[in-house]
């Protein structure tokens, strides 16, 4: 194919420029552990009540000094509400959802995930600025979606 | 008016008409979201026009827009529509569908706007006047590639019309993105909704879904980029700079747009990790052929300024008729496109992704990509094709020349102002950016700002639907101009390996197979708790 010096030379820069895009995804990826929440665990949504962990949601001591917080999303609020967790350690956490797909974004932060019926999200972030969060619902889940909000409460020292 | 015209201009009209009705819904959202009052406010309502907003703009006025485009270019460029029955059949098909799955809507009873995610259910005539606007669609390519064939027995060895690879790829996209809907569609949601089946597993779906979601963006943008690869360089009065190049374009869009629906998933559980990697790397390198596009296009327009006595670096760009609401359209279109596509980049960038996932970024997004780039490109196509189909001279061109900027302005105002707010947290899809009323500080000045922006953008939009009615009713007749597409600075005159459609297509299959099969076989695999269908609307 015959291409033009000027226009080989972009199709060159294009590559370069995309390549180095993905390298830099890959280098993070690589030194942070940085994943998007892809924990593969089922739960049946139905049952969620008689669930051993899902029954009674809340946070409770996890690994490593952190928190494990259960969250049951559930038209239209979060359970539990508020959500008190320590500023500066792992918070892990294990989310679903009793009826449709909700999302759990806590707002001004990257935790960030899909509250799927059926599935339970786990993902671990750590808060360090202590302070009250919003957490919302970012998928439509029904008439008041954007009501579907709760609070974090990120506290200093130890909970 | 011949038959092939009169069938581009149906579905045309069709997709103009669907386009008006959700153009006067979408400035009512923003000014919902800025929490103007007006009369007749709702939640109801709000979700109701979102879900119908949505169904109407990218799947009623992209797909009747397309198949005509496509009728257009097959009439001008093959001199012929092979099958012209079949073709209006599909039409009224594609257009029943479509008015079953707008009453549904309209009568509340669908209200899981248009990415309708289980275990939200809608009520059956949804989903199966949705698969029928998706059949109807189907059987317009398979006319298009009969009249292909038709043509190419005529004439052998020869490379195809740039236009026609251009659609050719289009609806091999199509196609493959289709496939996806319909297991999700006729495989899940139509019998779940009927009561067939009890439950349904709304990952799956999901899945399926995004199998179909992110192609269906290609879907959009290459008819447009048809328009620039081969009518925009002869409206501005140059040649188009490599053809070559254009058919590669197209071949690595039909190769590489459907591996790569996991960038919609980032924030799924039972996806793993790996796998969400893989489609970033499909999302990447999907970005080289509008990098190629980007060069060859400007190029093509330095050619026209240069071809109109501009000697310096940049005079060019003067030189070119800003004017003609055609030119200025897709200029606009394209410089929109500079914007989206570097925006597309963080939303698939693996990690910041969730920065952006589900917030009102993602609105800004697709209203500078879909809603402008396609949207305007397809406007000044317009303008282009109505004096060509209907005979017609356009009637208040001074209106036609002004509405394209009008769109710009107002969608820089709309989409910018989402950007910002949805990295600083407002979520996509509310009623209300104080959603539950004291919250939102963080934003409000911006949903203020975008729903002004909104209203520029819908008095664009009147001034769109004011030209294209009066010129269709009332406008001068006239000999209807030629379809002129542009010649090749050196036509390509041999067959090439880009022109191998059969090839390619055997390429994007296994794609689709290897980016697809293993994380299917191992969520259906894993034991899984189906759910029932809920109507919070």
């Amino acid at each position: 194919m015959n291409v033009e010096l000027y226009e080989r030379i972009w199709m060159w820069a294009a590559s370069g420029l995309i390549v180095a895009f993905l390298s830099l995804i890959f280098v993070m990826t690589g030194l942070h552990a940085i994943t998007p929440p892809s924990h593969f665990e089922t739960v049946d949504p139905a049952s969620l009540a008689s669930n051993p962990e899902f029954s009674s949601p809340g946070v409770r001591p996890g690994p490593d000094g952190g928190v494990v917080v259960s969250v049951v999303a559930e038209m239209f609020d979060f359970n539990p509400n508020p959500i008190e967790v320590p500023a500066g350690r792992p918070v892990t956490f294990r989310l679903t959802s009793a009826d449709v797909i909700h999302g759990f974004e806590v707002v001004g932060t990257n935790a960030n995930a899909m509250a799927i019926p059926g599935y339970v999200s786990q993902f671990t972030v750590t808060f360090d600025h202590p302070g009250e969060y919003t957490i919302a619902c970012n998928e439509y889940c029904g008439l008041l979606h954007h009501n579907m909000v709760a609070k974090l409460i990120v506290k200093k020292g130890t909970p | 008016m011949s038959g092939g015209n009169s069938l581009a201009a149906a579905n045309i009209g069709v997709g103009i008409g669907a386009f008006g009705l959700a153009s006067f819904m979408g400035v009512m959202q923003a000014l919902s979201i800025a929490d103007v009052q007006f009369p007749a406010r709702s939640e109801s309502l709000y979700y109701i026009s979102l879900t119908a907003h949505g169904v109407l703009m990218a799947l009623v006025f992209t797909t009747f827009f397309i198949m005509g485009l496509g009728y257009a270019f097959s009439q001008a460029t093959l001199g012929r529509i092979t099958g012209r029955r079949t073709a209006w059949f599909a039409f009224v098909l594609a257009l029943v569908g479509t008015v079953m799955a707008a009453q549904s809507i309209l009568r509340g009873q669908s209200t899981v706007l248009y990415t309708f995610y289980p275990p939200l259910q809608a009520s059956p005539l949804f989903y199966i006047g949705a698969t029928l606007l998706v059949v109807g669609s189907w059987i317009w390519g398979g006319v298009m590639i009969a009249s292909y064939r038709g043509w190419r027995r005529e004439n052998p060895g020869v490379p195809m019309p740039l236009p026609i690879h251009g659609m050719l790829a289009t609806i091999v996209i199509w196609y493959l993105a289709t496939t996806g809907l319909a297991l999700e569609v006729v495989g899940m949601l139509i019998p779940w909704s009927l009561g067939w089946v009890k439950t349904i597993d709304p990952l799956l779906a999901r899945t399926y879904f995004w199998w179909f979601g992110h192609p269906l963006v290609y879907f959009w943008i290459l008819p447009a980029y048809v328009v620039w690869y081969t009518v925009l360089p002869r409206a501005a009065g140059g040649k188009l700079f490599s053809d070559p190049l254009a058919r590669m374009v197209f071949i690595l869009f039909v190769v590489l747009s459907t591996p790569v629906g996991f960038h919609h998933q980032f924030a799924d559980p039972g996806i793993s990790a790996r796998w969400k990697l893989a489609h970033t790397v499909t999302t990447y390198a999907i970005l080289y052929p509008s990098f190629v596009t980007a060069f060859t296009i400007i190029a093509s327009l330095e050619v026209a300024g240069r071809m109109k006595g501009a000697k310096g670096l940049f005079n060019w760009i003067g030189r070119l008729p800003w004017g003609q609401p055609f030119f200025a359209a897709c200029a606009l279109a394209m410089l929109a496109f500079t914007f989206g596509g570097f925006g597309g980049a963080i939303n698939a960038a693996y990690a910041m992704n969730s920065m952006v996932h589900n917030t009102a970024w993602i609105q800004g997004h697709f209203h500078v990509t879909l809603g402008t780039t396609v949207t305007l490109t397809f406007m000044g196509a317009t303008y282009w094709l109505l004096p060509r189909l209907l005979g017609r001279e356009i009637r208040f061109a001074g209106l036609a020349r002004v509405q394209p900027y009008l769109w710009f302005l107002g969608v820089a105002f709309f989409s910018t102002s989402y950007h910002i707010a949805g990295l600083r947290g407002l979520p996509r899809r509310v009623y209300s950016g104080s959603l539950s009323g004291d919250n939102g500080a963080a934003w409000h000045g911006l949903t203020v700002l975008a729903a002004v922006g909104a209203s520029i953008m819908f008095l664009s939009a009147i001034s769109f639907l004011i030209v294209v009615v009066a010129t269709w009713l009332a406008g001068r007749r006239i000999e209807a101009p030629a379809f002129e597409f542009a010649v090749p600075l050196r036509p390509v005159t041999a067959l090439g390996v880009w022109d191998r459609y059969g090839l390619w297509t055997c390429v994007a299959v296994l794609l689709v197979a290897a980016a697809y099969a293993y994380p299917v076989i191992e969520l259906l695999a894993h034991p899984r708790f189906g759910s029932k269908g809920f109507q919070p609307f």
